[in-house]
């Protein structure tokens, strides 16, 4: 499970380079999550476009990545493949997250 | 359609087309952290000649990786005592029957937890990081039955896709 980020329009963009964040790989991401998104811009957006299957365990990642980054920031979700949408309807997370179908998408809604 | 309408229509074909069911088939792994995916890359294998679109197969895997993450968590707490899992799959008229069969613990109160939905209306620090499996399970799949027979648990679900598919 690897992450790369870089700094664009003063958001902060985390890449996951995997294709899964499941149950092997959920703690590793957790933590790998925690690693890039202390300090730095108040918006975080996490891209999970080459994202294309995530289950409970890696849904609950996402959440206490969310609770890490904290309340007065901002955690997006960007490029959510067919799988990964699912998850987030079923469990009603799409109303808890800003989701965007893209990451082009995302930084346009998203820019002040 | 319902289920005695779709038989008339199988009945009314040719012998082919019951051929192309897909043959019953199982698999097995070995408890431990990568288990369910490597239950699950076999299972999306063995089903590749039904050709299930993205939806379907999104399904599938959601409510195989939820079962198979339960086993592995719940029946095999210990990470130092590994056992077996077996994945049996039968394509049938309402779709993908799956039966998993782990010699672990058995479920609390011998039955699946109720898998009620996560409540996601509160306060930013409450919000919950799990408890998502069996409501999944029980949101995706149909029939969801347990039983403890012996030293097994078993644990049938009915997944609701390819029920026109033929294998290819």
């Amino acid at each position: 499970m690897e992450l790369s980020s870089r700094t664009e329009n003063s958001f902060k963009i985390v890449s996951v380079q995997g294709s899964r964040i499941d149950a092997a790989v959920a703690i590793e991401f957790k933590d790998a999550m925690r690693a890039q998104s202390d300090g730095g811009p108040d918006t975080v957006i996490l891209d999970l476009s080459e994202v294309e299957f995530i289950d409970s365990s890696g849904l609950g990642a996402i959440v206490a990545a969310m609770k890490h980054i904290g309340p007065d920031r901002t955690l997006a979700l960007a490029g959510l493949t067919p799988t990964v949408d699912k998850v987030f309807r079923l469990t009603r997370m799409d109303s808890v997250f800003s989701l965007f179908s893209t990451l082009e998408g995302a930084l346009d809604e998203l820019r002040v | 359609m319902n289920c005695a309408s779709e038989q008339n229509g199988l009945s009314s074909q040719s012998d082919a087309s019951q051929n192309a069911r897909l043959p019953s088939f199982n698999v097995a792994v070995t408890s431990g952290t990568f288990a369910a995916r490597e239950a699950i890359g076999m299972l999306m294998e063995k089903l590749s000649p039904l050709q299930l679109d993205i939806e379907e197969s999104g399904t599938f895997e959601l409510v195989v990786a939820e079962a198979l993450n339960n086993v592995v968590e719940h029946g095999y707490p210990d990470p130092a005592n590994c056992g077996p899992i077996k994945i049996d799959c039968t394509h049938k008229s309402n779709g993908l029957h799956v039966h998993i069969v782990d010699q672990g613990l058995p479920m609390p109160d011998g039955k699946t937890p109720l898998g009620l939905a996560a409540e996601v209306d509160v306060d930013f620090m409450d919000m919950p990081e799990g408890g998502f499996g069996w409501f999944l399970i029980k949101d995706l799949a149909k029939d969801v039955q347990y039983e403890r027979q012996g030293d097994k648990n078993c644990l049938r679900l009915r997944v609701a896709i390819a029920m026109n598919a033929t294998a290819h």
